[in-house]
């Protein structure tokens, strides 16, 4: 065995313990579909929801930053999950509020490409979805 | 005439963007400037401002930006301006550039080996120029028109605004000097012209969420005679400092309101 | 070595039954993808903490921008209330910021 891939394994067996530090949903986040992605968090078949609202500009300058705010007035909303079904993996964030947050969150996101942005709620035990076209583009000379 | 469409097919001109489809950019710039990573360079900035540094181990806290030793407040808005101690026009990084020769006693090739950064190590100019620019928040750019260099400094940028030349014959106006024009989704500034001029010096230097890096007046003139196959302009050169004055004084007026964030 | 952050909370809505704390948070992080060719490093959890009590946990991935910002809201609030903002990455590196409630 080279060096190189020695070093390489012993990365490998080192980074396993530190993510078991925190929780995160390395299936979800590592689906390669909305779909998986959905079915990661606990959420196949939303209903749709007119109480989730998205507010993000309709086209995006650049696709390295795409702001969006998201805000639930669903009673009883604990999380918020970002899906962006376009991106090679569409999952970006799952937010959980405890008692003394309120559903709200306004985040920066990469877009690969125009894309859907699902945003799904968790509320009472139930799923909720609303979605929202993002168009990104690309402006100016490259500089 | 035939050269105009030449041009307009090198850079894919076209017609300025639809209404609704600029109402809708500009949504996306406000949205990205209330919430961007701006705030972070100037409070490095800030830190360097503060730094001991160079053989004579003193900070720039008694930098004279024009408004007096140490002064920050408005100091971004009212530059480039005449520097009686250099004898020169000077922008801010090449006013920096003096501070930190003449205060700090840095070597001018020490000083400038890193002038423009990248996303994971931004220059000390780039941080200093967010943190000084910061505190013009609100001022109205006034940059130096009464000194005969001062003058002068303006008729050579807008000679140089307007001179074709380079492997491509182009100049700054090929594409900042006709209305209606655009490159893929931005729309171009006719930059001779002070109501384009304003909102554009209002917002330099910037946070470019393109490439992640804060980018600085010089960087901004450096990159477009790239772009036009010009040889590289030397940093904090004449030319460039003109180019600066030309545009800061079409722009005059304009309270400024950056360090911005752009595309 | 993690980049520094910066924190603004402020209350909103005076006095109303709606009022709320906003929390803005910037982190200096270069949250690189898969696709970078460089290698992967990115923030994954966040924790925010309102006079110690964990109020939100996040989880995110490289999808998001280069030296993230976000906005939280939280109920009610008062001046001086600390909020403390956290975040954890792939490599194992931290930090984390406290401001009082302007």
């Amino acid at each position: 065995m080279t060096r190189r891939s020695l070093l390489a394994v012993l990365g490998l067996l080192l980074a396993k313990p530190l993510s078991v530090l925190a929780a995160w949903n390395e299936q979800a986040f590592g689906a390669k579909t909305t779909a998986d992605a959905l079915k990661g968090i606990g959420a196949s078949a939303p209903s749709p929801s007119k109480d989730i609202v998205i507010d993000a500009p309709q086209i995006a300058e650049n696709g390295a930053v795409v702001p969006i705010e998201i805000s639930s007035s669903i009673p009883g909303t604990s999380a918020i999950a970002v899906v962006i079904e376009k991106n090679p993996f569409p999952l970006a964030g799952r937010f959980e509020f405890k008692e003394g947050a309120l559903p709200f969150v306004k985040l920066n996101v990469k877009m690969g490409e125009t894309s859907d942005v699902r945003v799904v709620a968790f509320a009472g035990g139930k799923q909720f979805s609303a979605t929202r076209e993002i168009k990104v583009t690309i402006g100016g000379c490259g500089g | 005439m035939r050269f105009g469409f030449f041009l307009c097919a090198i850079l894919s001109c076209a017609p300025a963007l639809a209404q609704d489809t600029k109402k809708e950019i500009q949504k996306y710039q406000q949205m990205i400037a209330d919430g961007s990573p701006v705030e972070l360079f100037e409070l490095e900035g800030e830190a360097l401002w503060k730094k001991a540094q160079g053989p004579n181990n003193v900070s720039l806290e008694k930098c004279d930006l024009g408004q007096g030793a140490g002064v920050l407040k408005g100091a971004y808005a009212r530059l480039p301006r005449y520097f009686k101690d250099a004898d020169r026009v000077m922008d801010l990084e090449t006013r920096l550039l003096h501070c930190m020769t003449t205060l700090q006693g840095r070597s001018r090739e020490e000083a400038t080996k890193r002038v423009f950064g990248n996303e994971n190590q931004p220059s000390e100019m780039e941080y200093l120029s967010a943190w000084v620019a910061s505190q013009s928040r609100g001022v109205k750019l006034a940059a130096g028109t009464s000194h005969p260099k001062e003058k002068e400094a303006f008729a050579l940028g807008r000679a140089l605004f307007f001179h074709r030349a380079g492997a491509w014959d182009m100049s700054c106006a090929s594409c900042h000097g006709e209305d209606n024009k655009r490159i893929r989704m931005q729309d171009l500034p006719v930059l001779y012209k002070p109501q384009a001029a304003r909102p554009i010096m209002a917002t330099w230097p910037a946070y470019r969420v393109s490439n992640s890096q804060f980018k600085t007046m010089q960087w901004r003139i450096n990159d477009c005679y790239r772009q036009m196959r010009y040889p590289e302009p030397k940093f904090a050169s004449d030319a460039t400092i003109a180019l600066n004055t030309f545009l800061t004084v079409t722009a005059a007026g304009e309270p400024y309101r950056g360090p911005g964030t752009k595309r | 070595m993690a980049g520094p952050m910066k924190m603004r909370a402020t209350l909103a809505g005076g006095g109303t039954a709606a009022a709320h704390t906003d929390v803005r948070v910037l982190m200096t992080h270069p949250m690189t993808t898969a696709q970078s060719g460089q290698a992967l490093h990115f923030i994954q959890n966040i924790t925010v903490k309102q006079n110690g009590k964990t109020v939100i946990e996040a989880e995110i991935s490289q999808a998001v921008s280069r030296n993230p910002v976000f906005s939280f809201r939280l109920k009610g609030g008062a001046k001086g209330d600390k909020i403390e903002v956290s975040w954890l990455d792939n490599k194992g590196e931290t930090n984390k910021i406290e401001t009082a409630v302007a």
